[in-house]
C-alpha cells in the first residue's frame, strides 16, 4: 500500500512563513514528551509543593488525580519528600486547608476551576492579604449563568481579580507546564500569591508533544532562601504571633496599604523568574509579548490559548506585507501599564482588545478597560492611535479560529470599527457580532497533516488516538530502529478530543495534527482540511456528514460490516457525492469482525489504529506496526499476555482485512441520510434542538435561544440513537404482569399500558397484548409491554429482573433479547402505536403495587445516562408517582448532566401537558435551593387560600369550601381538586377584580405540589451537607433524594464520605480507611425527618413504599437510594445482583423511619431487610472497587474486610435494637 | 525403613506428596506439612481460565474505563502495585522454596495451547522443582474426536516442554479410550511422569433458581481403585514416573498404589478433612505395615503387584461387573 498523505501534504511549512523566535529550539538534548496540559502543570506543582488540597471539578480534576497518583507511587518533590495530597469536601475546604498549610509554613497548592474558584474567593482575600506565597492552578472555565458549561473561558479567573492574587496566563500545554514552575518561583520570591490559569479543555486537555521541564530545572528555579523565609514567617508556638486580627476604622485602611510595595515589585519578580527559566530552558517569556510587523498599525491584545491563534494569523498576514501585530498578555494582575505600553509598537493606529469573558451590563470587559486606562493615562500615548475597541470571543470554548482573527483585524480597518463586538457567533438580536470569512486558512495550518476520527466513547477511539500520538511523537524505550527514531523525532503532534454530552453511547471526535514543527494551532480542524477521516462506527453515516471536513483527495477509512463489493452502495447518496466530488480515496475494514476473530471482543481501537497507519503514510507502515505492537506491550505489560496476544493478532490480521474500494464516478446509492429529527417534531425541536443534535449548534444565531435559560421539555424522544445491538421482546404467554421490567429500565425504554381491548382494533399486525391479570382490572382490559427500539440501550436489565420463565426451556423468559436491526422497523411501528394509546386513568391505579405503579406514565425518558445506570430508575419512579405536580431542584452531577445537558432533556409531560419542572442551581446549594422552591409554593398557596376567602362572597361558597378543605392524599383527590381549580378559574375570569386576577395566576397552587431535591452523594454527604442538614432541621415539606453511588461519579470516581471502608477510589488508592458516613442515622437523630434507605433492585416494593411515604410526609424526607455505578467496576448488567448482594451482606440495610409512627406511639423505625445473610466478602469480591485492593494491598484488604464485617453486623444489631425499642 | 522414592527425577524421602490444593497457599501450613513428613508439595493450581479472566477483567475495568465523557476519563485508579494471579503465584513458589526443604512442584491448569503456557518458563525461573500440568478439557463439541482431544493434550505438553527444562508431570483424567497408548505418547512428547487421575467437579442445579452451578465434593477411598488399576497396567510397560491421586485416604490406599507401581501418592481430601498431622499418621502406618510384612525398602515393594508382576494379571482387565454386583447385599431393612 502506498503512503498517501505525506506525498500530497509536505510536513515542512511552505517557504515564506515567519518562524517563531520565542523558543530557542537548539537547546541541547531536550527531553520530549507527549502529555495533556493538566499533566504538565500537575507535575510542576507536585515537584514544588508539600501539601496539595483539592476538590474535583471539571476540567481541573485530573491535576489532583495526577498528584494523588504520583504521591501514592512515592514520587518526591525537589526536596525529596512526598507531597501530601488531601481531598476536601468542597473547594472552600480545599482553599482553607491550603491557607492553613501555608500559615504553618509548608508550601501548598490547589487546582480548580469555575464555581470551584468562586468558592475559594473568601479565603483568597485572606491569603493575599497576608502576603502568603502560593499558586492556584486554574483550568479556566465558564461560570454557570442561565446554564452550566464545563468548557473554557476566563469568567472564573476574572471573578477573582480583586482578591489580590496575581493572575498569570499560559496558552498551550508547553507554556502551561513552564508557567506552572515560573509562577511557583515568582510567588516564593515576591510573596504575592498567584492564580496560574490556562484555558479549560483547549489547553488543559490538549495532548501535545512538548519539551519536558525537568526536575533539575525545577530545582534550579527555586531558591531555598525563599522557602526558608516562608517557613520563618509561619505560625509557630516557638515564636508566636497572632495573624488575622480584627481591626477598627482607625487602622484597617492603612494596614491594607502596607502590601503595596510587594505588588509594585511583583511584575519585575515575575519577569525575573521568566528570565531565569529562559536561561535554563531556552524558552523565553515576557510579561507582555509582541508578535508581528515591527511597524504594525493594527493590533490585537488578548491572553490565553487564543493568543496562539492570533499569532499564527498575524504571521501569515505579515508574510503578505500586512502591518498587523499582537500583544500577548501573560501577567494580567498586578497589571503593569508600563510593560504593556513598552510592548506596543509606536506605529499602532487601531487596537482591538479581546476578552474571553462577559460582564453583563459593563461598558467593556476587564482586559479592554485595563488597556484603555493604561493608554489613556500614559504620558506619551501613541501618536497615530485612532481608537481602541473591545470584543468578546470564545466563551465556553466556542471555537476561535484564524478566520475570526482576520475578521477582527479587518474590522480595525473600517472607518468606524464596532466596539463591544462579538466574534465567532451570529448575534442577530443586538447585532454585536462582526463578520468574517470562515474559509480563510493560514499557511501554518496547511503545513500540518490533519486527521479526524469519529468514534464511540466505549470503542476506544480516543485512547487509540492518544496512543497514536505517542507512537508518532515519542521515542519508546527499547526502540532500536534509527529510522523510526528519526521519523518520530521529526514529528510534532497535537490531539484534541470533542465529546457529546451523553454518557451512554457518547460520540467522540478526535482531531489530530502532525507536523515537523511545533504545532500551536489551538482550534479544531476545519471544513475541507482533514486529509484523513476515520469513521469508526457505520451508524454515524445515518446521522452525520462525516466528510464535511475532508480535504480534496483525502483518505476516508470506514469501519463497515459489508463485504468490499457492497461498501459503496451502503453509503448514503450525499456521502457518495462528496467522495466523488472530492476525489476521496475510500478504504473499508470490517473492524468488528477482525476484533471478534482475534479475541478483542468489541474493542476495535487497535484494528482502526492499524488501518490508519497502514494507509495514512504518516509513518512507514512496517515501522508503524512495530511501534503499535511495542505500545501494546507497554500498555498491557508482560503479565497480560492474552490481551497482548489478542492485540497482536488483531494488528496482524487487519492489513489483510483492509480494502481499497473502487467506486464509479456516479452516485448509485438508494438511500439518503434521514433528517436529524422527524418532521413531526415541534418547531423549536426542528429549528434549534435538531440543529444542535446534528452538530451545527455553532450556526444558530442569538435570536433562536431562550433568554432566561428556560428550555422546552420532552425533547429526548426526538433523538433516536439506536445504540442497542439487541433489544428485549415481550413474550405475552409467559408474562405474569409484575411490572419489574419498566421499573428497572434506566432509560424508560420499556413500558406497560392497560387499555380497553376495543381500542386495539386498529393495532398493527403482530402487536402484542393480552388480557391483564388481576381483580383490580375490569373485563376487556388488555396489558402490553412495549420496547422503544431506538431508545433502548441494550443493557438487558429488564431481562435480568424478569422472574417469569418458560417451564420447558429454563433460559427463556417473558422478555428475551433479540438483535435490533432486523426488528427495528417493526418494533418502531409498534412503539409509535403504543404511544398513541391512552394512558390508564391515574385514579384507578393501585399505586402501592409495582404492577400498578408501572401503569403511571414515566415523565423521565431516554436520558443520556450510562448503559445500565443505577440512578435513573429512581428518578423515573418519582416522576411516575408525582411527576405531574413535581418541582425538582437538581444538584450538579451525573443527574444534572443526563437530566439537563442540551440538546435534549429526558423530562417530559403527560397528555395534559403537566410534568416535572426542573432547575439546577449549583452543586453545593441544592437542598437550600429546593427549600426555596418549597417556601415559594407554600407562600403562594397561603396567598391563594387567603384570596379565596377574600373572594368567597363572589364565588360559589361550596366550591370555595371544597377547595380549602380538599383531601389531596390520593390521585382521585388531586384529580378532583384540579377540576375544582378549573371551575374556579372559569369563575374568576368573569370577575373584574384585581384579587381575582391575582388568584387566577396562583390558583394552581391550590393543588398539592411535590418538591424534590435530587443529587448524588457528593452533594448530600460532602459539599452540600451543611445545607442539607439545615433543610432537614426545618419542618418544611421537602423530599431529598440522594442517588448514592458511594463515589463522585460525574467527575470520575473520586472518593466521597459515602465511599465504603476499603473501597478503592481516586484519593483512596490504598482503600478508604474510614467507614461510610451514616447519613441516615444523622437525619434520624432529628426525630422529625422521614428517612428511608432503599435499593430498588433488591426490594422494589420497599422502594415504592418509601417513595410514597416520603412524599406524603408533610415534613422533610430523605431517601438514600443505592445506585450501582460504572465506577464500582462491575458489568452493569449485574446491577440487580449487586444490589441484592449489598443488602444481603448488610452493606446496605433497608429501612424506613417515619416520624408519624412515633406520634401514634409506635416505633418509627421499620427495618425492611433481614440480618446479614451472606458474608461481607461475598459482596465485595464481586466489585472491582473492593477486590482490586486484595491484589494491590492484600493485607490492608483483609484488615478492612474484617473490620467491615464487624461493622455491618454491629450496625444491623444497632438498627434492630432501634427498631425493637 | 527406607521409604525413599524417586518421582520425576526428584529424590523423595517418602511417597506422600501433598496434592495441588489450598494447603499450599499459606506458608505456615506448608511448613507444618513438611514437619508432618510430606515428601513434596504440589502448589495450588494456576488456571488458564483464572489468568485470562483476570487479564480480561483488568482490561475491562481498568484499561478501558473511558466512556467518552468529557468530565471523566476514568473511574478507578489503576493500582501501581497490582499483582495479578501469575505474579502472586510466582511469589508464592519463591516463598515456598525459600522456606521448605522438600521439593516444590508447581501446577498449571489449562485447556488451550495458547499464550498462558509461556508462564511455564516463569514458574521454572521462580524456582519450582517440577511442574504438574493439568489439562481439564471437557470435549463437548460433537465434531471433536478422541484423537483431537489427545492431540490437544500433546500440543500443550510439547508447547511447555519446548520452553522449560525442568521435569513435567501430566495430570490426566481417566476417560481416555486407550489410556496406556496415550500415556506412552505423553512420555514420548516429553512428560517425565503422569498423575492419575484428575477429578472433575460436576455441576449441579439450584432447584430454586434453576441455575446450573458448580458443586464441590471431596473424594472418597473408593475412587482410588480406578487409579490403582491403571497404574498397575501401565507400570512395567512405559518408563515414566507414576503418581496416584484422588481418593487416597488411608495408609492402606497408599500401600495398594505402591504395590501396583506408583512412585508416589498425592493427598488432598484426606488432609483437608483430617488435618496436617494425619500425614504423620499415614506415614507411620505405612512404616508399620512394611515392617509387619517384612519389606526392606519402598523400592522392593513398588510395582510388586503390578499387572506385569501380579499373581493374576488378567484380574486387572476383568470388568468384574457381575461378581461385584452379586456380592452386594442390601442393608437390613432395605427392600431391594
Amino acid at each position: 500500500m502506498e503512503p498517501r498523505l505525506s506525498n500530497k501534504f509536505p510536513l515542512s511549512p511552505p517557504s515564506g512563513v515567519l518562524h517563531r523566535t520565542r523558543f530557542d529550539m537548539t537547546q541541547k538534548n531536550p527531553r520530549f514528551t507527549t502529555l495533556e496540559g493538566n499533566e504538565g502543570v500537575a507535575a510542576m506543582a507536585h515537584l514544588t509543593n508539600e501539601v496539595i488540597a483539592i476538590y474535583p471539578i471539571t476540567p481541573s480534576s485530573s491535576m489532583g488525580e495526577f498528584a494523588d497518583e504520583w504521591s501514592a507511587q512515592g514520587r518526591t518533590n525537589i526536596w525529596g519528600t512526598i507531597p501530601q495530597v488531601v481531598e476536601m469536601q468542597s473547594e472552600a475546604g480545599a482553599a482553607a486547608t491550603v491557607h492553613g498549610a501555608l500559615q504553618a509554613g509548608t508550601l501548598a497548592t490547589t487546582f480548580t476551576a469555575s464555581q470551584g474558584l468562586l468558592l475559594m474567593i473568601p479565603t483568597m482575600y485572606k491569603i493575599a492579604g497576608e502576603l502568603t506565597p502560593t499558586v492556584f492552578h486554574v483550568s479556566a472555565r465558564s461560570l454557570a449563568h442561565a446554564a452550566l458549561s464545563i468548557f473554557g473561558d476566563h469568567s472564573d479567573v476574572m471573578a477573582v481579580r480583586a482578591t489580590g492574587f496575581a493572575l498569570l496566563a499560559s496558552s498551550s500545554p508547553q507554556e502551561a507546564m513552564d508557567t506552572a514552575l515560573i509562577s511557583q518561583a515568582a510567588t516564593l520570591e515576591g510573596r504575592v500569591p498567584i492564580v496560574h490559569f490556562f484555558d479549560g479543555f483547549r489547553t488543559s486537555h490538549e495532548v501535545s508533544k512538548i519539551e519536558e521541564v525537568t526536575r533539575a530545572t525545577a530545582r534550579a528555579m527555586i531558591d531555598d532562601a525563599w522557602v526558608l523565609a516562608h517557613q520563618q514567617r509561619a505560625l509557630s508556638p516557638d515564636r508566636p504571633v497572632i495573624r488575622g486580627t480584627a481591626q477598627n476604622p482607625d487602622v484597617s485602611f492603612q494596614v491594607q496599604e502596607t502590601v503595596n510595595p510587594w505588588y509594585e515589585r511583583m511584575a519585575e519578580v515575575v519577569q525575573k523568574a521568566m528570565d531565569r527559566f529562559g536561561a535554563l530552558t531556552g524558552r523565553n517569556y515576557r510579561l507582555f509579548e509582541y508578535v508581528g510587523a515591527p511597524d504594525a498599525e493594527r493590533l490585537i491584545i488578548l491572553m490565553g490559548s487564543g493568543t496562539d491563534v492570533v499569532e499564527e494569523t498575524v504571521q501569515h498576514l505579515v508574510a503578505r506585507g500586512e502591518k498587523v501585530g499582537m500583544v500577548r498578555v501573560r501577567l494580567y494582575r498586578p497589571f503593569s501599564p508600563q510593560h504593556l505600553l513598552a510592548a506596543i509598537p509606536p506605529t499602532v493606529t487601531n487596537i482591538a482588545v479581546l476578552d474571553r469573558t462577559k460582564e453583563p451590563g459593563a461598558d467593556g470587559e476587564p482586559l479592554y478597560k485595563d488597556v484603555v486606562t493604561a493608554i489613556a493615562t500614559a504620558e506619551n500615548p501613541f501618536p497615530h492611535l485612532r481608537g481602541i475597541i473591545g470584543g468578546r470571543y470564545g466563551l465556553s470554548s466556542k471555537e476561535f479560529t484564524p478566520a475570526m482573527v482576520k475578521g477582527v483585524l479587518e474590522e480595525l480597518q473600517k472607518s468606524k470599527p464596532k466596539n463591544h463586538f462579538t466574534i465567532g457567533i451570529t448575534d442577530d438580536v443586538t447585532n454585536s457580532s462582526i463578520e468574517y470569512d470562515p474559509n480563510f486558512r493560514t499557511d501554518i495550518s496547511r503545513a500540518a497533516v490533519c486527521a479526524i476520527f469519529y468514534g464511540l466513547g466505549s470503542d476506544g477511539t480516543v485512547s487509540a488516538n492518544k496512543n497514536t500520538i505517542k507512537i508518532i511523537g515519542e521515542h519508546l524505550a527499547g526502540d532500536d530502529s534509527k529510522e523510526i527514531l528519526d521519523a518520530a523525532e521529526e514529528k510534532y503532534v497535537q490531539g484534541y478530543f470533542v465529546y457529546d454530552s451523553k454518557k451512554a453511547g457518547a460520540i467522540t471526535v478526535s482531531h489530530l495534527r502532525f507536523a515537523q514543527q511545533p504545532i500551536r494551532s489551538p482550534y479544531l480542524i476545519g471544513r475541507d482540511e482533514a486529509q484523513f477521516i476515520g469513521c469508526h462506527q457505520p451508524v454515524f453515516l445515518e446521522r452525520y456528514d462525516v466528510l464535511e471536513k475532508a480535504a480534496p483527495e483525502a483518505v476516508f477509512l470506514l469501519n463497515s460490516p459489508n463485504p468490499p463489493e457492497e461498501v459503496w452502495d451502503s453509503l448514503p447518496r450525499s456521502l457518495q457525492q462528496s467522495i466523488i466530488t472530492k476525489n476521496i480515496s475510500l478504504w473499508a475494514v470490517d473492524a468488528y469482525r477482525v476484533a471478534a476473530q482475534t479475541g478483542m471482543g468489541r474493542r476495535i481501537n487497535t484494528v482502526m489504529q492499524t488501518c490508519f497507519f497502514a494507509i495514512s503514510g504518516v509513518l512507514p507502515q512496517e515501522q508503524a506496526i512495530k511501534r503499535i505492537k511495542k505500545a501494546v506491550e507497554k500498555t498491557y505489560g508482560k503479565r497480560s499476555r492474552s490481551i497482548v496476544e489478542a492485540n497482536f493478532a488483531a494488528i496482524d490480521q487487519t492489513v489483510a482485512a483492509l480494502h481499497k474500494i473502487d467506486y464509479p464516478r456516479e452516485v448509485t446509492s438508494r438511500w439518503e441520510r434521514p433528517p436529524t429529527v422527524p418532521h413531526a417534531a415541534p418547531e423549536f425541536v426542528q429549528q434549534v434542538t435538531g440543529v444542535i443534535y446534528a452538530g451545527y449548534g455553532d450556526n444558530l444565531p442569538v435570536s433562536k435561544f431562550p433568554v432566561d435559560g428556560a428550555w422546552p421539555v420532552g425533547t429526548a424522544r426526538w433523538e433516536k440513537r439506536n445504540l442497542a445491538l439487541e433489544i428485549p421482546i415481550w413474550e405475552p404467554k409467559l408474562c405474569i404482569h409484575c411490572g419489574k421490567c419498566p421499573l428497572i429500565c434506566p432509560h424508560a425504554a420499556i413500558r406497560s399500558k392497560v387499555v380497553d381491548v376495543s381500542l386495539l382494533a386498529d393495532a398493527p399486525a403482530g402487536f402484542r397484548h393480552v388480557p391483564v391479570k388481576g381483580r383490580e382490572f375490569g373485563a376487556g382490559l388488555h396489558i402490553m409491554y412495549q420496547v422503544a427500539p431506538e431508545d433502548c440501550t441494550g443493557c438487558g436489565l429488564c431481562v435480568e429482573i424478569c422472574p417469569a420463565r418458560d417451564k420447558s426451556e429454563a433460559r427463556r423468559k417473558a422478555l428475551n433479547m433479540f438483535p435490533q436491526p432486523p426488528i427495528r422497523d417493526l418494533e418502531h411501528r409498534y412503539w409509535e402505536y403504543f404511544l398513541k394509546l391512552p394512558e390508564y386513568d391515574r385514579r384507578k391505579i393501585k399505586e402501592g403495587t409495582i404492577k400498578g405503579a408501572m401503569l403511571f406514565q414515566p415523565l423521565f425518558e431516554f436520558s443520556g445516562a450510562c448503559v445500565g445506570c443505577g440512578e435513573t430508575p429512581y428518578i423515573k419512579l418519582a416522576t411516575q408517582l408525582f411527576g405531574d405536580r413535581m418541582l425538582i431542584g437538581n444538584a450538579t452531577g451525573c443527574s444534572s448532566i443526563y437530566g439537563g445537558n442540551l440538546p435534549t432533556t429526558p423530562y417530559t409531560t403527560d397528555p395534559n401537558g403537566r410534568g416535572p419542572t426542573w432547575c439546577n442551581s449549583l452543586f453545593e446549594d441544592n437542598a437550600e435551593f429546593t427549600l426555596g422552591l418549597r417556601v415559594a409554593i407554600d407562600k403562594q398557596t397561603d396567598q391563594a387560600r387567603a384570596l379565596l376567602e377574600q373572594l368567597r362572597n363572589q364565588l360559589n361558597d361550596e366550591l370555595v369550601t371544597a377547595l380549602l378543605t380538599a383531601d389531596q392524599t390520593t390521585e382521585a383527590g388531586i384529580y378532583e381538586q384540579r377540576e375544582r381549580v378549573a371551575l374556579l378559574k372559569a369563575a374568576l375570569l368573569k370577575m373584574d377584580d384585581p384579587a381575582a386576577r391575582h388568584l387566577i395566576n396562583i390558583a394552581d397552587m391550590l393543588v398539592r405540589k411535590s418538591v424534590w431535591g435530587i443529587g448524588g452523594d457528593g452533594w448530600a454527604y460532602d459539599i452540600g451537607f451543611g445545607g442539607l442538614d439545615h433543610v432537614l432541621a426545618l419542618k418544611r415539606d421537602v423530599n431529598l433524594l440522594v442517588l448514592d453511588t458511594e463515589v463522585y461519579s460525574n467527575t470520575g470516581g473520586q472518593t466521597s464520605k459515602s465511599t465504603p471502608l476499603g473501597a478503592v477510589a481516586k484519593f483512596a488508592a490504598a482503600g478508604k480507611p474510614i467507614a461510610k458516613k451514616n447519613l441516615a442515622l444523622i437525619a434520624m437523630a432529628y426525630g422529625h425527618v422521614y428517612v428511608a434507605q432503599v435499593a430498588l433492585g433488591a426490594k422494589d416494593q420497599q422502594t415504592l413504599r418509601a417513595f410514597i411515604e416520603a412524599e406524603s410526609y408533610p415534613g422533610p424526607s430523605l431517601i438514600l437510594a443505592y445506585s450501582p455505578c460504572i465506577a464500582h467496576g462491575v458489568d452493569m448488567g449485574r446491577n440487580i445482583t449487586q444490589q441484592e448482594l449489598a443488602v444481603d451482606s448488610g452493606h446496605w440495610p433497608l429501612f424506613r423511619y417515619d416520624p408519624r409512627r412515633a406520634v401514634k406511639g409506635e416505633n418509627p423505625l421499620a427495618l425492611d431487610s433481614k440480618k446479614p445473610s451472606i458474608p461481607y466478602k461475598d459482596f465485595i469480591t464481586t466489585e472491582t472497587r473492593f477486590n482490586m485492593l486484595f491484589r494491590s494491598h492484600p493485607e490492608a484488604a483483609e484488615r478492612f474486610l474484617n473490620q467491615a464485617q464487624t461493622e455491618v453486623e454491629a450496625r444491623f444489631r444497632y438498627y434492630e435494637q432501634l427498631a425493637g425499642l | 525403613m527406607d521409604l525413599s522414592t524417586k518421582y520425576l527425577g526428584l529424590e523423595l524421602k517418602n511417597p506422600l506428596i501433598v496434592a495441588a490444593s489450598p494447603l499450599s497457599r499459606n506458608l505456615d501450613t506448608a511448613r507444618r506439612l513438611e514437619d508432618a513428613g510430606a515428601a513434596a508439595i504440589v502448589v495450588y493450581s494456576l488456571f488458564e481460565e483464572e489468568i485470562i479472566d483476570e487479564e480480561q477483567a483488568l482490561a475491562r475495568f481498568l484499561r478501558y474505563q473511558d466512556i467518552g465523557d468529557p468530565e471523566a476519563h476514568s473511574y478507578r485508579p489503576v493500582p501501581v502495585n497490582y499483582k495479578n494471579a501469575v505474579e502472586r503465584y510466582l511469589e508464592q513458589i519463591a516463598a515456598l522454596k525459600g522456606s521448605l526443604e522438600i521439593p516444590v512442584i508447581a501446577s498449571l491448569n489449562g485447556i488451550t495451547p495458547s499464550g498462558w503456557i509461556n508462564y511455564g518458563k516463569d514458574i521454572e525461573e521462580a524456582g519450582a522443582d517440577a511442574l504438574e500440568l493439568n489439562v481439564y478439557h471437557i470435549a463437548s463439541d460433537v465434531e471433536e474426536t478422541g484423537v483431537d482431544v489427545e492431540k490437544r493434550y500433546l500440543e500443550i505438553l510439547e508447547g511447555i516442554t519446548r520452553r522449560v527444562s525442568f521435569p513435567i508431570a501430566m495430570k490426566i483424567g481417566a476417560q481416555f479410550s486407550a489410556l496406556p497408548n496415550f500415556v506412552k505418547r505423553l512420555a514420548i512428547s516429553g512428560a517425565s511422569g503422569v498423575v492419575m487421575f484428575n477429578r472433575f467437579y460436576h455441576p449441579t442445579i439450584d432447584l430454586e433458581t434453576l441455575q446450573v452451578i458448580p458443586s464441590l465434593a471431596l473424594s472418597t477411598s473408593s475412587e482410588a481403585l480406578l487409579a490403582m488399576r491403571w497404574i498397575g497396567i501401565i507400570r512395567g510397560q512405559i518408563n515414566l514416573s507414576l503418581a496416584a491421586s484422588g481418593g487416597i485416604h488411608s495408609a492402606a490406599d497408599v500401600i495398594k498404589m505402591l504395590l501396583v507401581g506408583a512412585d508416589a501418592t498425592q493427598l488432598c481430601s484426606a488432609l483437608l478433612q483430617n488435618g496436617v498431622t494425619y500425614l504423620t499418621k499415614m506415614l507411620s502406618e505405612l512404616n508399620e505395615w512394611m515392617i509387619h510384612h517384612e519389606y526392606e525398602s519402598l523400592n522392593v515393594m513398588k510395582g510388586s503387584v503390578s499387572q506385569a508382576k501380579s499373581i493374576n494379571p488378567a484380574a486387572f482387565e476383568h470388568a468384574n461387573y457381575l461378581k461385584v454386583l452379586d456380592s452386594y447385599r442390601a442393608q437390613k431393612g432395605v427392600m431391594v
